[in-house]
């Protein structure tokens, strides 16, 4: 076969596999970077808070699931979901096995790694708040909930886009270790792939290609954002007005 | 909390522990040489040399190490000029081929840390060496590098933590290291939260102790940037 025939869309060609496992591969990143900014959020405002217990389970948290290798994450929440399940199963009175489906087994754990590091960055952006402004709301008689829709939600998103973007090539990049679920994303496609037809490095290079493309291009939507969420704060308006 | 089954399972994952340590060593050595040379050619000011280095570091930062590690094991193999060469009894092997992958990925995340720390180094500190008439390899040895390489240590303590914990993807070419004897035990025994506890203690270990390491290191190199106390000189 010729390379036109491998890589293909129709027919025997592998084009159209590799095209649809590489938006599986943006679904889970997307899902999990979701699943992430549920658990950021949280772990930030637990780090955030005055009370020692929770800051301590926040600590905890961002330490473990940064320190220990995504891999094993994925394993844990993999097989510990699955016999999780088949216990819940059991106890509905089902004695089979049931399987955590690939899917949210691997957008779970990247999802929760992400999280440890999205908690990070938007600590990082809460503190880039100028505390005069948060002084300032306070005077006016602002109260809490409002204060954090007006002033503290608004900033923290704008500081937080480009460790956001850092986030998602992050995640992007683990996602392929979902591959050891089972899920056909890109890597395990590319694996497929080169393992029916004998041509490993032919299907490797064009799946990290193809990975390649998502990187950049996801770059510059996390610039594009940058710069349009920073419109309002660029030197022209402040030295011009 | 069946103590027994902890302490067995602990046993055997501190057993693959050497291997996880010659991964990581290795590779931080040889990716760590190779950064060099990357950070060289990059600021070569030679069109051809930067370009390359670009293109490197583009391609092994844009790319999951685990594609990387597979074309590397996979791959490589499949060409008859490779198997039939002098490299393939090295090649050949999985342990050589997850140290090369991990040394060639972390290289390009080292050199990009490596450049910035040079880009840190005040120009007229450059300037003051070259008026004094040093140039070429002693200014780098003397100026650019210590100054650059004290910058560069926080981030770089950073990416020395990512790669002891990409020595575990090493287990997925055959490496029995401690996430893949986790990952094994895991299979057999079903008990996965017992066994992900005893080898993320091993992971967390492992890093406090090179967090702790890099920290003495980056405080021994503050030495002349620390208040003079007098009582604490030697």
């Amino acid at each position: 076969m010729t390379l036109f025939e491998l890589l293909g869309l129709g027919g025997k060609g592998w084009g159209a596999f590799l095209l649809l496992a590489t938006a599986t591969t943006l679904a889970v990143t997307a899902t999990a970077l979701a699943i992430g900014a549920v658990a950021g959020a949280a772990i930030a405002a637990a780090k955030l808070s005055g009370s020692v217990p929770l800051r301590l389970i926040g600590h905890v948290y961002t330490t473990v699931f940064r320190g220990v290798p995504e891999l094993l994450i994925i394993y844990l929440i993999y097989f510990g979901g699955s016999s999780g399940l088949t216990a819940v199963g059991r106890w509905l009175g089902y004695d089979g096995f049931l399987g955590l489906p690939s899917f949210a087994a691997g957008a779970l754990a990247v999802g929760i790694i992400s999280g440890a590091y999205q908690a990070e960055v938007f600590r990082g952006a809460f503190h880039a708040i100028p505390r005069g402004e948060l002084e300032a709301a306070m005077a006016i008689g602002m109260p809490r909930r409002l204060r954090f829709r007006r002033i503290i939600v608004p900033q923290v998103l704008r500081f937080a886009i480009p460790g956001l973007g850092n986030v998602w090539q992050l995640s992007l990049k683990d996602s392929a270790l979902v591959s050891v679920t089972g899920l056909v994303e890109l890597m395990r496609a590319s694996q497929i792939a080169s393992g029916s037809t004998r041509q490993y490095f032919l299907f490797y290079i064009v799946g990290g290609a193809l990975y390649l493309i998502l990187t950049s291009l996801s770059d510059r939507v996390f610039n594009t954002a940058e710069r349009r969420a920073n419109r309002s704060m660029s030197a022209s308006t402040i030295g011009g007005a | 909390m069946d103590f027994a089954f902890l302490s067995s399972t602990m046993v055997t994952l501190i057993r693959a522990l050497p291997t996880t340590l010659v991964l990581f060593s290795l590779s931080i050595l040889f990716g760590g040489m190779l950064a060099l040379l990357i950070t060289a050619m990059r600021v070569s000011g030679i069109r051809l040399l930067s370009g390359f280095a670009r293109a490197y570091i583009f391609v092994f930062r844009g790319s999951p190490l685990l594609i990387q590690m597979f074309l590397v094991f996979y791959g490589l193999g499949q060409f008859g000029v490779i198997r039939y060469s002098f490299l393939w009894p090295f090649l050949r092997e999985p342990m050589v081929c997850a140290v090369l992958s991990l040394a060639l990925c972390t290289a390009g995340y080292t050199a990009e840390i490596f450049r910035g720390g040079i880009r840190a180094v005040p120009a007229k500190e450059i300037e003051a060496a070259r008026s004094v008439g040093m140039s070429g390899f002693l200014l780098v040895r003397r100026i650019i590098a210590p100054i650059a390489f004290r910058h560069a240590l926080p981030a770089y303590s950073t990416e020395i933590v990512l790669m002891m914990k990409s020595t575990a993807l090493a287990s997925l070419v055959t490496v029995w290291e401690v996430t893949g004897v986790a990952q094994r035990l895991i299979s057999q025994t079903y008990r996965t939260m017992e066994v992900f506890l005893c080898a993320a203690l091993i992971y967390l270990v492992l890093n406090f102790l090179i967090l702790q390491a890099m920290n003495l290191l980056e405080y021994s190199l503050s030495r002349h940037r620390r208040p003079f106390a007098p009582g604490l000189r030697a």
